[in-house]
């Protein structure tokens, strides 16, 4: 089961990715920016980092790629797309998924380990969660807002396509202010997932706060052997 | 050569926190009289020959389609910019 | 475009008697009297800009370099696992398997406090360029950082500013921030600190060196275009002291493009891989003038540049401000004309700008032409090495007698159990000793996904080979109270801090990297706090057999007559086999016992307590015994390769109290600690064992079926070691019997509360 994970200018969890996939036992397949290809591969991960420096927006140039004028038609036909972070900004600017990302609320950088909810284990790479499970995966961004008008959000919530939300203590806030503290949403089909926090950084004991991020690949791996 | 001018802004409904840190900041300074402030982009696009309709036409395409997310932002003006440096209606600064 | 009249070699050899700006730029008369005589005419505009950057003080190190030569006599075991040394643009050292890695730590403290985000942003840059220029893979950052009064409004205005910068730059090149320190004296209110490490690694096949060598071979300058960057910033900046009022000058302080620093790294390594290039330098401090000289003079040849062909972003600059210029995110790369080709399509390929700015000659001198015309004909080593060497005037202070004598001893105590608990709480809360995650939130940790350990363990441990699990420790540490206080012993002490960190996670120490921040060299105290420091440093890594790879010198950090207290910032690396089996600071596990390594004696000079309780610094810091510490070593690093540790945390600031509540805190797991045996062996009273500093000590939580192993350790290398209690994960509390019970409620509360309250706007 061949993964491609793809590299922009200035792609930062490519590399951590493509691990991910490899511990989850898929072959993962580096994917260029520049070529239009996607090399037969059975899904795709469009990973972390500040592609083009985030100038302009974040993912506001990746989008443009050669490897998006491929990417966009197949994940539109069914192919597994899971966007992290950045890349769930690209898939956003690429309107393969609604909404958009701004400046975190508090103005900072922020790493921290986050709790968050599975809304909807039925997409691509959620299958292998139970429904309303609690994760722990790594969240670091600047730019981690999501927001999106009222009748997206309705949208998303009344056809479940909130995948994960972050756990929020009593009286407490979302780490970036993020519209119903969604972290992660999905496409109408489920095979298009996008998610601010970075599961592939949840994947190796001692060097993260959980093993949670596996089952996003493992997941995959079975939907599509199943497919 | 001629420039177009291209402003934007996140729509009104977006909270702004770079705004905000702004309005925030300004009464420290002692300027107590503004009640809010919004931050946007300003891209100047440069052309070889004179800004003619088509030019500007191009640019706001270029706006719609890259220069501004339409989730979030509006653009809210595409305005030819003279040698002199007046934008259409707008006086350039002392 | 128009250069105005150009100052030619031509013109400048038949116009002896023209007045020449060299005070402005920085130089003494004497200084600019021997160019003269290097070159037997007066200098041309352009090579009076080159030698006036590069005989700066930040440049040329022309106060320090007398005292630095201490630094390279290593005796024969320090310098078997070295395989680059003092002298390149890092130090290189053997980790086993074939691996090598190259760290260092250098300052960008004055534009840190012009202007906080890119002063610190591309002190970021520039120390990941030396790592990178070195053939390696850039694999982390660490920062220290110092700043005046934590509720000064200076301070308000700078650190936010520099964390925000340091995290800008390095999250954005995709580097894991591993720790580093933070810390508050006002002797930094108008001189912020801002040292900056990295480290990167290679195979050791794959090390590359700073020189041109090979005739025809071409030079190729590549990365971002050249622009008004920084102009003069280096010899300008850095000489300078603020006057108290600010900041009086603005210069053009250097912007940084992270994104363009992360398509260099990985275009870099693209070109190293395919074996293209020949050598390589990187372009900092002094721009273009640093590379060339220094490329050429490293090499055994002359260099022809061409200066009109360096790619600008300003068209108006002039060849001395193009020669000067500190832009950004550039590299110059030799290569040979046959593999040219080659490097440039690896450059396209990462939208790397790449330019054919020289070659290599067979004459001796570097000779840089403008349109045709000689601006510059200069034998390069005079310009990169054989710059002014100083022997300024060193003398002991007059105030020190005074302050050595002013001893701690009289200072009132906390009289009991509630006395202790309020000063543990007091510490913990203080600016130096409280949480920072409001700080290092804002860095990545995770990115690359081989952090093994990071802030607030002892060090930061970074897995270099996937496969096998080997990989690194790093501590960055400097007290410099205790380096005011004395600073020969205080160097050591920061030495043996970062060792003792380093040795704490479980790696062997291998080799340092230093920083040494201090105040104006024309200050015969200052002088000799510097000549002090390096002596203590270089006695100190001869006794512990560990070399100094290369470093880093700042000067002139003062405000008028104030210097900041001398700050030697060390670096240690250690490496471990396997850092699955890297000790962590807090523990875990029910039931382990604790143990407390070392004896204690009541040493409270330059102490946290003194500061925090009395505003006190006065007195001798405590004893350094290296060979205690290399002993001490040595057992964690046993101990944890064995697996006979479930935690351990070294002692240093706030004595054995602050260990033990920051081991507790870490995971939420308390302990229940009896001192009373340790109190009778060591001939001290509670007080004198929580807060004293005595150095060489550390705590360790072992295993209840582990101990005999471990005491067996201790025993062998005569180490004092004692049980001091017991881990306790139902307690909820720090609970000193006898004395008092601190519940985490209250203890996190104070030490988590102090810097959001100052910085987090919400």
């Amino acid at each position: 089961m061949r993964v491609g994970v793809v590299t922009f200018p200035g792609s930062l969890d490519d590399h951590d990715a493509q691990r991910a996939v490899r511990l989850a036992g898929g072959e993962p397949v580096a994917l260029w920016h520049g070529d239009d290809s996607l090399r037969d591969v059975d899904a795709v991960v469009l990973p972390g980092g500040f592609s083009y420096g985030d100038y302009l927006r974040a993912g506001a140039i990746a989008r443009f790629a050669p490897v998006m004028s491929a990417l966009v038609p197949a994940a539109k036909g069914g192919l597994p797309v899971l966007g992290i972070c950045n890349g769930f900004q690209i898939l956003c600017e690429s309107h393969l998924l609604p909404g958009a990302m701004i400046q975190n609320d508090h103005r900072t950088f922020i790493c921290r380990d986050q709790r968050l909810r599975v809304e909807n284990a039925a997409t691509a790479w959620t299958s292998g969660f139970e429904q309303g499970a609690e994760i722990t995966v790594v969240l670091k961004n600047q730019d981690g807002q999501y927001v999106a008008d009222r009748r997206t959000l309705h949208q998303l919530e009344g056809e479940g396509r909130v995948v994960f939300r972050y756990v929020v203590e009593e009286g407490g806030r979302n780490p970036n202010g993020s519209y119903r503290d969604i972290a992660g949403i999905t496409n109408e089909r489920g095979n298009v997932v996008g998610l601010m926090p970075h599961p592939e950084h949840a994947v190796e004991e001692g060097y993260g706060p959980s093993l949670d991020g596996l089952t996003f690949f493992r997941s995959v791996l079975s939907s599509v052997v199943n497919a | 050569m001629g420039n177009v001018v291209v402003d934007v802004m996140l729509k009104s409904e977006i909270l702004d926190p770079q705004g905000q840190a702004v309005a925030f900041a300004l009464p420290r300074l002692g300027f107590h009289q503004f009640t809010d402030v919004r931050q946007g982009k300003r891209f100047v696009l440069t052309v070889e020959g004179e800004v003619t309709d088509e030019v500007l036409a191009a640019a706001r395409e270029a706006a719609e389609t890259m220069l501004s997310n339409p989730v979030i932002e509006d653009v809210v003006s595409v305005r030819a910019q003279s040698r002199t440096g007046h934008l259409n209606g707008v006086e350039p600064q002392a | 475009m128009t250069q105005g009249a150009l100052d030619t070699v031509a013109a400048a050899a038949s116009s002896p008697e023209v007045e020449q700006p060299w005070a402005d730029l920085g130089l003494k008369s004497d200084e600019y009297d021997r160019i003269r005589e290097i070159l037997g005419r007066r200098p041309t505009s352009a090579e009076l800009a080159m030698y006036s950057v590069m005989w700066s003080e930040h440049c040329s190190y022309k106060s320090s370099k007398v005292h630095l030569a201490q630094f390279s006599d290593s005796t024969e075991a320090m310098k078997e696992k070295l395989l680059v040394g003092i002298g390149e643009n890092a130090g290189v050292v053997d980790i086993g398997d074939g691996w090598a890695v190259t760290f260092k730590v250098e300052s960008h403290n004055h534009p840190s406090y012009v202007e906080p985000y890119q002063g610190a942003a591309t002190g970021v840059g520039g120390i990941v360029r030396d790592i990178m220029s070195m053939g390696a893979r850039p694999i982390a950052v660490m920062d220290a950082l110092r700043f005046g009064a934590l509720d000064h409004p200076d301070t308000l205005r700078v650190l936010p500013g520099i964390v925000a910068g340091v995290g800008g730059y390095g999250n954005c090149l995709g580097l894991p921030n591993i720790g580093g320190e933070v810390v508050f004296d006002s002797c930094y209110q108008g001189n912020p600190l801002v040292n900056a490490l990295s480290v990167g690694k290679m195979r050791i096949e794959d090390i590359h060196l700073a020189k041109a060598s090979g005739v025809g071979n071409k030079v190729v300058l590549f990365g971002a275009k050249t622009g008004g960057d920084g102009i003069g910033g280096v010899s300008v900046l850095a000489s300078e002291t603020f006057d108290a009022d600010g900041p009086a000058k603005r210069p053009a302080v250097q912007v940084g493009d992270p994104f363009a620093e992360k398509v260099l790294i990985e275009c870099c390594l693209d070109l190293y891989a395919a074996h293209v290039v020949d050598g390589i330098q990187d372009l900092g401090g002094a721009g273009l003038s640093c590379a060339t000289s220094e490329l050429a003079s490293n090499g055994d040849g002359g260099m022809r540049v061409w200066l009109d062909r360096v790619p600008l972003r300003d068209a108006s600059l002039r060849v001395e401000e193009i020669l000067m210029s500190e832009s950004q995110e550039r590299m110059m790369a030799v290569v040979e004309p046959g593999r040219l080709e080659e490097f440039m399509a690896i450059a396209k390929r990462w939208d790397v700008e790449a330019t054919v700015v020289g070659e290599v000659t067979d004459g001796k001198n570097l000779e840089v032409f403008w349109a045709g015309e000689l601006v510059v004909d200069v034998p390069p080593r005079s310009v990169a090495h054989d710059g002014p060497v100083y022997n300024r005037p060193m003398q002991r202070p007059a105030y020190l007698d005074a302050l050595q004598a002013n001893v701690p001893d009289g200072l009132a105590r906390p009289a009991d159990g509630e006395g202790l608990k309020a000063a543990l709480l007091a510490l913990m809360a203080s600016p130096n000793l409280c949480d920072k995650s409001w700080i290092t939130n804002q860095y990545d940790r995770y990115v690359m996904g081989n952090t093994a350990l990071a802030t607030p363990d002892d060090s930061g441990v970074v897995r270099v080979d996937e496969e096998t699990g080997r990989g690194v420790a790093i501590s960055t540490d400097c007290n410099s109270r205790y380096a005011k206080l004395d600073p020969y012993a205080g160097a050591q002490l920061a030495l043996a801090e970062a060792y003792r960190n380093v040795s704490t996670a479980g790696a062997v120490p291998l080799a340092i990297s230093d920083c040494l921040n201090f105040g104006s060299p024309e200050d015969p105290g200052v002088m000799w706090q510097f000549a002090e420091a390096v002596r203590g440093i270089a006695e100190g890594c001869r006794t512990l057999g560990i070399p100094v790879t290369g470093g880093n010198v700042s000067l002139y950090n003062q405000t008028g007559e104030e210097a900041i207290h001398p700050t030697p910032v060390v670096a240690v690396l250690g490496v471990m086999d396997d850092v699955a089996r890297r000790t962590r600071s807090g523990w875990k596990e029910p039931d382990q016992v604790i143990y407390l390594l070392g004896t204690t004696a009541d040493e409270f000079g330059g102490s946290a307590w003194t500061q925090v309780a009395h505003d006190h610094l006065g007195g001798l810091p405590p004893r350094v015994d290296l060979d205690r510490e290399r002993r001490l070593g040595e057992i964690l690093v046993d101990a944890s390769r064995d697996g006979l540790v479930g935690a351990a945390h070294d002692l240093s600031e706030g004595g054995l109290a602050v260990a033990l509540a920051e081991a507790s805190l870490r995971n939420g797991v308390g302990a229940r600690i009896l001192l009373d045996e340790v109190c009778e062996r060591d001939g001290v009273d509670a007080f004198t064992l929580l807060f004293s500093e005595t150095a060489g000590r550390a705590i360790v939580a072992v295993p209840g079926d582990e101990q005999v192993r471990f005491t067996d350790l201790c025993v062998a290398r005569g180490f004092a070691h004692a049980r001091i209690g017991v881990v306790d994960d139902e307690g909820g509390a720090l609970d000193v019997q006898g004395q008092f019970t601190l519940p985490f409620a209250e203890l996190r509360t104070a030490h988590t509360a102090t810097l959001p309250a100052i910085f987090a706007s919400r």
